[in-house]
């Protein structure tokens, strides 16, 4: 905080701007906002005067522009009513500019832009070179009502209560009480149950089951290990998919990723154990938020989440190796059965796809 | 005793037991020995031809015998498929090295050089090979089918349209605008680069018709809506928006502010 000198050389203000504090009560008061002496103010820019205004030939060219904006309108609008009827809805030219595209479309969508426009570039052309363009300044009426006003105002508000008996009867105002408290719950309900599911420990199991076989998707057969080669990769889900009541919702947590290694390039033992002979099956969900991680890169063995980016090292585990997926994906224990088609050997020991609060506790 | 007996132990006649000897089990190995199963149909000149061509333009890369270097996987294996496509879409022989082999308009080889240097590669081990016409041309596919497969397996890198996309690093999934039917199928089968293995036990060859049909499908079909913007969907839409509608609206605004001449 600053002081300054006033005109008689003694210490005003503290804060440097000098003018006292103006309270609510005083009424209408004029002031100048506080400014230092230094700024004065510069008034509006100096009026420069139109062609229109100058020439009766300028405002003649601007009355012809005006007028050719409007006829351009109503020719588009011809145009549409026209074509509307004449150009048959399949037909398919070539546009410069955009290729083959539905004539019927384009011409319809052109026509229409000039019938809207001409009107609205052509109202405005108008007012900018022809209508008046002189500076006007409008006072601001005071914005305080007179004390009589006021006082009107609060007198009614206050006889409003006794004139409703809510005075007299306070059965009216408790149930009213009640019945509007009340009120708030459904939407607090709603709010606070959009949060999950209540049965938590749905969003820890999937379909998959000890036995279930796992089948092609989307032709939903069976897969036996000898047809699944070297960098191969099948996109899969539990046999008992067919049996489901809400195929999305199961698809949407059970599909599995199904690719087979050297076993020699896999680096973690338990990824090598609970697959079958270096074919390993993982969950498509992604851990990060659940989209599916499709994207297999057969030379360098890494997954790609196409959402976030996330990659996953197959060779280990599944382990991140870049983006935002905080934990790997889990890997799906399968064997092979007595006719040599891959199942699941267990259902997931985890739960798959994003985190959620109850993820970790049993 | 007779005349042979006589003799026999004159000093020739061990020299002419030895040749009696030879004669026999020479005869008897040409008569009775398996044969090895000609797996290739091709005539060994064409095979040889094939040799001459790969010394010369894959070699320095692939290795003298195909066994692959530091620059280059080995070959053995890889099947006839494989070298039809990488040479035949000109992504083989790859001019130097980068992080994928793009795919290239001029073809440097004719179709009976592409399928001389496959042959002599299919000699080596066997592998997928060429497939039959009636799979790959994409006619009588379903293309609803093959649109279904495309989405699931081919979609999340190609994208829905085959219009491409992104991988890491520097690699790419690129876009399946106008590939003939049978450069199709042999991806599929071969796996080329990043691209995992759709063997014909994944993805039978009826179904892989019916992929060719969608994807052929797609590069016939008119936008009745006008541009496509390349089926990249709602990027390059938003892109479109931003740059042309919001250009166009802040124009306007401009325009609108200005005072006239």
């Amino acid at each position: 905080m600053s002081e300054h000198e006033g005109r008689r050389g003694e210490v005003v203000g503290t804060d440097g701007f000098g003018a006292t504090a103006v309270r609510l009560d005083q009424g209408h008061v004029e002031v100048h906002g506080g400014l230092p002496e230094r700024f004065s103010n510069p008034g509006l820019p100096p009026h420069v005067p139109r062609l229109s205004d100058l020439h009766e030939k300028g405002a003649k060219r601007a009355e012809k522009q005006v007028a050719t904006l409007f006829g351009l309108s109503a020719l588009g609008t011809l145009v549409f009513l026209v074509c509307y009827f004449a150009i048959d809805q399949e037909q398919v030219a070539f546009i410069p500019g955009i290729g083959k595209a539905n004539l019927y479309n384009v011409v319809l969508g052109v026509s229409l832009a000039f019938a809207l426009l001409g009107i609205g570039v052509g109202a405005v052309h108008w007012a900018k070179t022809l209508m008046p363009d002189t500076e006007m300044v409008e006072e601001r009426h005071t914005l305080r009502a007179s004390d009589a006003d006021r006082q009107r105002a609060a007198d009614d508000f206050l006889a409003g209560g006794p004139a409703a008996q809510l005075d007299r009867r306070p059965l009216i105002k408790y149930s009213l009480g009640g019945a509007l408290g009340l009120f708030a719950l459904p939407l607090v309900l709603q709010l606070v149950g959009g949060l999950g599911p209540f049965n938590i420990q749905q969003l820890k199991h999937t379909i998959w089951k000890k036995g279930d076989r796992l089948v092609r998707d989307p032709e939903r057969t069976p897969i036996r290990a000898d047809q699944v080669t070297v960098g191969s990769v099948y996109h899969v889900l539990p046999e008992s998919i067919k049996d489901s009541q809400h195929v999305l919702e199961d698809k949407g947590k059970a599909a599995v990723l199904l690719m087979r290694l050297n076993p020699d390039e896999i680096k973690v033992k338990k990824e090598r154990d609970w697959g079958h002979d270096g074919i390993v099956a993982y969950s498509k969900i992604c851990t990060h938020v659940g989209c599916p991680v499709g994207l297999y890169e057969q030379t360098t063995h890494h997954l790609l989440c196409p959402c976030h980016q996330s990659t996953f090292d197959v060779t280990d585990d599944c382990k991140v190796i870049f983006g935002p997926a905080k934990r790997p994906l889990p890997q799906l224990k399968i064997t092979v059965d007595s006719e040599g088609y891959l199942v699941a050997d267990a259902p997931f020991a985890q739960p798959v796809g994003p985190s959620f609060w109850e993820r970790d506790r049993t | 005793m007779n005349a042979l007996a006589a003799r026999r132990r004159h000093p020739a006649a061990i020299v002419l037991l030895l040749l009696l000897g030879l004669l026999v089990t020479g005869f008897a190995y040409a008569t009775f020995a398996p044969r090895t199963a000609q797996a290739s149909t091709a005539a060994q000149s064409q095979v040889e031809d094939g040799k001459k061509l790969f010394l010369a333009n894959c070699a320095t890369c692939h290795g003298l015998q195909a066994e692959g270097t530091k620059v280059g996987p080995s070959l053995a294996g890889v099947g006839a498929a494989a070298v039809d496509f990488q040479m035949g879409t000109g992504r083989m022989p790859l001019a130097g090295p980068a992080v994928q082999a793009p795919r290239k308009q001029e073809i440097q080889f004719s179709q009976a050089e592409i399928s001389a240097v496959a042959a002599y590669v299919a000699s080596l081990a066997p592998g997928p090979g060429i497939p039959d016409a009636k799979y790959s041309s994409g006619e009588g596919g379903d293309v609803a089918l093959g649109g279904e497969l495309f989405r699931v397996n081919c979609a999340m890198c190609h994208n829905f349209a085959g219009s491409g996309g992104a991988l890491t690093r520097g690699k790419y999934a690129p876009n399946l605008r106008n590939v003939s039917g049978k450069h199709i199928y042999e991806a599929m089968v071969s796996g080329p680069q990043s691209m995992p293995v759709f063997n014909d036990q994944n993805i039978s060859p009826e179904s892989k018709n019916a992929i060719v049909a969608y994807l052929h499908a797609v590069d016939n079909e008119e936008n009745v809506g006008g541009f496509s913007l390349g089926n990249l969907g709602p990027v390059s839409e938003g892109l479109f928006a931003w740059v042309f509608g919001l250009g166009l609206l802040v124009g306007f605004a401009v325009w609108l502010g200005k005072k006239a001449a």
